[in-house]
């Protein structure tokens, strides 16, 4: 915990000097009869954001605050493996959609999670993964009218669209 | 009068068909995922939201309110059933609703929670029916000086009142607030901010984006995770009988289910503060004042009473600033207010004005949501016990599909699901590390109307700062906010002249 609040605040620091960087694109100075510039409000709240990863890494070499004070481990074996299968699987997933599509990769990420990660029957597991689409179809393209990403299997609806839209 | 023949407009609106079927549909749901431990109101409202866009506004908002309410209801749910709260609004249930349900009381505890839930609401819906036109009124006449002015006070009340830690809750208003910023520069019309000119940061990082990151993706990631061992139900005898005699005991918590109601109405009213912190303190002040203080802790329906009061209350309560001043009382408003702003209608007093079907549809519905929230609840307690068992492998895949197509369809652009993505995990292992997370999404619906609210106060007055001082509203809320920004270092000050005092 201690190593991982220290971690954080320098990884959070240099994020905030990359935005103050960034905002500086824009006049970040006062603009006489007008106010501040364009990229003022940004710039001076990335470098509140710094301020604070400073106050932050002086509290951990003071020992306040009670991440700093903690020896337990960030995450344990257990959580790092549970965190890695069910992020890894959404990445997974998400960058599937690119590619076969929402009415792709929705049941090979459900049928992955429910079987595999979830430990349930064959049975419910298909269940699941081949209704829920359907209802995002019916919910998304035809009620709300949002398309949503097909990848390459677009064509394959075509003729759904002719008969519902 | 007025006020009477506009609730009953209001009344004609919520009752209409396709609006009472979302209310009753909107309050089973609510119950169902307030009941659920990990998800609260503010998770369901934002996983939800993006699911409105199917029905006009108003019905819109009145769905949305009926969950926020319904999630209120349902929290009691697990905090008695498992001893685990079903939201962290249900958290101060859990001290007395456990034991009651270890003693076999399980269903005199869930009864106390549904009718102190819903005395709450309707007292809270009262006072809110009274308050909110005056001060609608009142801040009709505020110009973009008092709007900088109060959200400098929402934020102030982070710092003041939150009882985070300090620098992160700096932090994260600060992040919320650089984010919102993101896009185009609102006065100039240039590009701001576009990392690695990625197209897709032109069109500014929608709020929805961030709260489902943080609110479902990073809490499910988080309840994964503390999850981890079975629970156990407690077995509840639930017969109509028992409930009649559930009610018997409304008499003994009476007292403590007013100062809930009236105490978490005004703390929910607060942006820092909320339903937590609202029915924490309902629990405290309950207590201290009971006859049988000893026996909280232990088993007493005055400690079920008291949080579930206030937290319908507050819940209540934090939509008066979001109605009235355009301000949101907790994250779940927030989101609300975000949606406001997606449906094309501007928040603050003008919808008092403007869209008078919109606000006074919303607060007859809020009665109604009440009424049924009690029916629901009691009528299918075995239900919501059973949606205890379901297990969480099944629920927690379709949440993450919710999560990915409802932040694809607000602006239909892969580009925000990933962005969604990261958020939720930066998030999660922010909040692993104690870093609050409803002060960033706040800044972030509230982010563009300060930064707009600031620029134009500062061009009317040629680039004069004292602007914001020299009205006396303004002046007044600024005052206020500063002192609350420099609370902390009073006491930190007064604690170290303490301790030289004392050494």
């Amino acid at each position: 915990m201690r190593k991982a609040e220290l971690v954080m605040a320098v990884v959070m620091a240099v994020f905030s000097a990359y935005l103050m960087w960034k905002s500086a694109e824009l006049p970040i100075g006062w603009i006489p009869e007008e106010g501040p510039g364009g990229g003022a409000f940004p710039f001076w709240l990335s470098t509140g954001m710094l301020l604070c990863c400073a106050w932050i890494v002086v509290r951990w070499v003071r020992r306040v605050s009670p991440a700093s004070q903690s020896e337990e481990q960030f995450m344990d074996a257990r959580a790092r493996s549970s965190f890695f299968w069910v992020a890894g699987s959404i990445t997974v997933m998400i960058a599937l959609i690119h590619f076969i599509g929402v009415y792709g990769a929705v049941p090979l990420f459900l049928l992955f999670y429910t079987r595999f990660l979830g430990g349930h029957k064959w049975g419910p597991s298909l269940a699941l993964a081949l209704v829920s689409p359907v209802i995002l179809f019916f919910f998304f393209e035809i009620a709300l009218t949002i398309t949503l990403p097909k990848g390459f299997t677009e064509p394959l609806f075509y003729p759904l669209y002719d008969i519902f839209l | 009068m007025e006020i009477f023949s506009l609730l009953i407009e209001g009344f004609t609106i919520a009752f209409e068909p396709l609006n009472l079927g979302l209310v009753i549909f909107g309050c089973a749901l609510g119950l169902f995922i307030g009941a659920m431990p990990g998800l609260g109101s503010v998770n369901g409202v934002a996983i939800l939201l993006p699911m409105t866009f199917l029905v006009p506004p108003t019905s819109a908002i009145i769905f949305l309110g009926a969950i926020y309410y319904g999630a209120m209801y349902g929290g009691a749910i697990s905090s008695i059933m498992l001893g685990i709260p079903g939201a962290s609004t249900a958290v101060a249930t859990t001290f007395d609703g456990r034991p009651m349900a270890l003693k076999g009381l399980a269903d005199q505890a869930l009864v106390t929670a549904a009718t102190a839930s819903f005395i709450g609401g309707t007292i809270s819906i009262i006072l809110f029916t009274l308050f909110a036109p005056p001060l609608a009124k009142v801040a009709l006449a505020f110009g973009a000086a008092e709007e900088f002015a109060l959200m400098m006070l929402a934020f102030a009340t982070f710092i003041g009142l939150g009882g985070d830690d300090i620098p992160k809750t700096l932090f994260s208003i600060f992040i919320g607030l650089v984010l919102s910023a993101v896009g185009l520069d609102i006065i100039s019309g240039q590009p701001r901010l576009i990392f690695g000119d990625i197209t897709g940061f032109m069109h500014g990082i929608n709020f929805l984006v961030l709260a489902i990151g943080i609110y479902g993706i990073g809490e499910m990631l988080w309840t994964i995770e503390t999850s981890k061992g079975e629970m156990t139900v407690s077995q509840a005898n639930v017969t109509f009988r028992r409930i009649v005699d559930g009610f018997r005991t409304l008499r003994r918590t009476f007292k403590a289910t007013m100062i809930g109601s009236f105490l978490g109405y005004f703390v929910g009213i607060l942006p820092a503060a909320g339903a937590t912190p609202g029915s924490l303190m309902a629990y405290g002040v309950a207590k201290t004042v009971s006859r049988e203080p000893e026996t909280f802790g232990k088993g007493n329906p005055e400690g079920v009473a008291a949080p579930e009061s206030a937290n319908n209350a507050a819940s209540t309560g934090s939509m008066l600033p979001m109605l009235t001043l355009g301000i949101p009382g907790s994250p779940t408003t927030a989101i609300l207010l975000g949606g406001m702003v997606i449906w094309g209608l501007e928040p603050g007093p003008m919808l008092f004005v403007e869209h008078r079907d919109f606000v006074w549809g919303l607060i007859a519905s809020l009665y109604v949501a009440n009424a049924f929230a009690l029916l629901i609840n009691i009528a299918f307690i075995p239900a919501f016990i059973w949606v205890l068992r379901l297990p969480f492998t099944i629920l927690a895949p379709l949440i993450f599909i919710l999560c990915i197509v409802g932040g694809y369809g607000p602006t239909q652009d892969m580009h925000d699901v990933w962005l969604m993505l990261g958020f939720g995990v930066v998030g999660y292992l922010l909040r692993k590390l104690d870093y609050p997370m409803a002060p960033a999404v706040l800044a972030i619906v509230l982010g563009p109307l300060a930064e707009i609210s600031m620029r134009q106060s500062l061009l009317q007055s040629g680039g004069n700062v004292f602007v914001f001082f020299e009205r006396p509203i303004s002046g007044t809320i600024m005052v206020i906010a500063i002192i609350l920004f420099l609370l902390p270092l009073i006491k930190l000050v007064r604690g170290m002249l303490g301790r030289k005092a004392t050494g």
